[in-house]
């Protein structure tokens, strides 16, 4: 642990230290949410939650749980600063983000407490860059009041089916309609576009169904733009759970499994369009 | 209609419309008696494609007996139908192709694994018919190889470079790169010699070269490499259309490309063409020169037969009609007519320039219509232009 050298005295000045022997851990699951600059991190001894909002429509966050850090120091119950994302991917990657097995970044990402920069120090073959990303005030992240016991249809996909669906979807239509019903057609995702319409229809007892819980039929839209940025995370995801509510809202849950085999989430909520009949 | 394609020739026909979209926006579609016809041709109309799949590459090909029906739409969403080309094979089991004429729309089931279904509702427009005529069994040379020969000869070509020029002897061909004249001195010459024995066929009636574009072919051999079938090119004289094609039991490709017209080097080798004096404008016994020709004609409003076009803008342009019979073409409208400018006329177009390969009656005649220019407009353009 080559980073391991500073002082314990230095280490209590902070409120949160985490550490990582492979920055990519975090600067890969950040990516997947990176469609705003801003971004509110909230730390909990269980971990660190990255939120990213776009149009008080569409929101992302990551999971990244206090096991995938080395070391995860939280001197309170909760952590939370706001900081530019673009610019923390930046100082992630500023050693050149290689992907050579066995060449990693390591990084300790420290934070005093309100007012403080947020402290990156990264280390590759014996450099160590120190980065200061000045934070902001926090913003209260929107509430979309998305909870389990209103969720009408669920359906759990291994994402490699979403994956093809999503590269081929027509991005001329505005929306991408989603229809879960107990009968057919179960699972469809729809678009409207300049040449025409497309369906893709997935039985329920499909190998890449894994779980098919709808109970009541239902249509919903979703803008294209909003739901585009989920690509980045489904890419890199290997489950995906689909998820309605009663009002027709729309959460995304990607399972991520990093390098290490840890596991992540990351999660959208997204508005519905309007009311289809 | 309502055909079903199953398996490997699912890619086929994918294949296809890729190949048939590095020639123009639109795809026509015109389901025939011996098989689904998909057809393409540039803006410019110096080059045009046309796939004929017969009912047997079919697993189900039914069409409604009595009338024809055929429609366009543009290629780029059919495209979309086929997108992940490399993993079709490996996931599409089944493609259903209905056209539905009471709702407009053309749909394209894809049957895939795992359960998955993709369901493509195109609408489409009606369009008029668009049929090449040539007679490539009357070109002077034909040459036919492996799709692989010509890939391994044109992967020396930057991709920037728009037309080649392929010139024969007896023994040998050449493909080179084609400078303007203009650019002569700075630009860089490539030239491949390919010997007679590399190809399968090599048959040389007159040694002469053409200058063509070089997008087109590589359209074809995507499609000749993926599949692979041989690739057979005919081609006659400078400024008559170069025949690409690709055969096999159940489908038939043909790719039919201006060449550049006025070849000062070689013209004068060409003795063909200037030995026959130009015919008159409304010869319609001059069949037998103008046999490569390539016309449109529409069959949307049949109407008697045309009493003629007008007589084209060049007064000394070769100029002829073929009636629809010569072609055993039941339509009753249909005529073609050529227009070159490889004569020897000051007034011509620069040299850099495609003869259309489309002529006539794009519009029936009708009495509003026949005042127009557009029947028998002179399309002159340079192919590369209109397709970057």
């Amino acid at each position: 642990m080559p980073l391991s050298t500073q002082s314990q005295a230095d280490d209590e000045q902070y409120v949160l230290v985490a550490s990582l022997d492979n920055a990519r851990c975090l600067s890969n699951i950040l990516k997947a949410i990176t469609f705003k600059d801003h971004a509110i991190f909230s730390a909990t001894p269980n971990g660190l939650k990255v939120t990213v909002e776009d149009s008080k429509c569409l929101q992302a966050n990551a999971f990244i749980q206090a096991e995938i850090f080395q070391e995860f120091t939280i001197r309170e119950d909760l952590v939370g600063f706001q900081v530019n994302l673009t610019v923390l991917l930046d100082c992630l990657n500023i050693f050149g983000g290689s992907t050579v097995p066995g060449v990693s970044t390591a990084l300790r990402m420290c934070y005093r407490g309100y007012g403080y920069p947020l402290t990156l120090f990264l280390e590759e073959g014996g450099v160590v860059t120190v980065c200061k990303i000045n934070t902001q005030e926090p913003e209260e992240p929107i509430d979309f009041e998305f909870c389990s016991t209103n969720v009408t249809n669920k359906v759990i996909l291994l994402s490699e089916s979403l994956k093809e669906a999503f590269s081929e979807l027509d991005m001329t239509s505005e929306v991408l309609q989603i229809t879960m019903s107990p009968s057919q057609p179960y699972f469809r995702l729809s678009t409207f576009g300049n040449s025409g319409n497309a369906h893709y229809d997935y039985p329920k007892d499909s190998d890449m169904m894994e779980l098919f819980r709808c109970t009541k039929t239902q249509t919903n839209r979703y803008k294209m733009s909003l739901l585009k940025p989920s690509t980045k995370a489904l890419a890199l995801s290997c489950k995906v759970s689909v998820r309605t509510d009663s009002r027709g809202f729309l959460s995304l849950q990607y399972l991520v499994r990093n390098d290490d085999g840890q596991i992540c989430f990351v999660e959208f909520y997204c508005c519905p369009d309007e009311e289809v009949e | 209609m309502d055909c079903v394609v199953t398996g490997g020739n699912v890619k086929v026909l994918a294949k296809a419309i890729h190949s048939l979209s590095r020639i123009g926006d639109e795809l026509y579609v015109e389901p025939q008696e011996d098989g689904l016809s998909l057809r393409s041709v540039n803006s410019s109309r110096s080059a045009y494609a046309c796939f004929l799949f017969a009912p047997l590459f079919f697993s189900r090909y039914t069409i409604p007996s009595g009338h024809t029906f055929r429609c366009k739409m543009a290629i780029k969403s059919v495209q979309a139908v086929f997108r992940s080309l490399a993993s079709l094979e490996k996931t599409v089991e089944k493609c259903d192709i209905v056209l539905d004429e009471q709702k407009n729309r053309l749909t394209f089931t894809l049957h895939c694994k795992h359960g998955l279904l993709k369901t493509h509702n195109l609408s489409f427009q009606d369009s008029e018919s668009l049929q090449a005529v040539f007679d490539k069994d009357s070109y002077a040379n034909v040459f036919r190889s492996h799709p692989r020969l010509l890939v391994d000869t044109v992967v020396h070509f930057p991709p920037s470079l728009e037309e080649v020029t392929v010139s024969v002897s007896d023994e040998r061909m050449w493909v080179r790169n084609h400078v303007e004249e203009e650019d002569q001195s700075k630009a860089m010459l490539t030239e491949l010699c390919l010997a007679s024995d590399e190809f399968d066929h090599f048959a040389v009636r007159i040694h002469n070269s053409v200058t063509f574009c070089l997008k087109e072919l590589r359209g074809l051999l995507v499609f000749a490499e993926s599949t692979g079938l041989p690739i057979s090119m005919y081609f006659d004289e400078p400024g008559s259309p170069v025949v690409l094609s690709v055969t096999d039991s159940v489908l038939e490709g043909n790719f039919v490309l201006a060449t550049l017209s006025d070849d000062p080097n070689h013209r004068k080798n060409n003795s063909r063409r200037a030995l026959t004096p130009p015919p008159p404008a409304d010869d319609f016994m001059n069949d037998d020169i103008d046999s490569y020709l390539i016309a449109m004609d529409t069959s949307m409003a049949p109407g008697p037969s045309a009493t003629g076009p007008p007589t084209p803008p060049l007064a000394d342009s070769t100029c002829s009609k073929q009636p629809a019979a010569a072609n055993n073409r039941t339509r009753l409208h249909s005529e073609e007519e050529e227009e070159e400018d490889d004569t020897a006329d000051s007034s011509k177009p620069p040299n850099k320039k495609f003869c259309s390969l489309f002529f006539g009656s794009v519009i029936p005649p009708s009495p509003q219509m026949s005042t127009q220019p557009v029947t028998n407009q002179e399309v002159l353009a340079s192919d590369s232009e209109d397709d970057v």
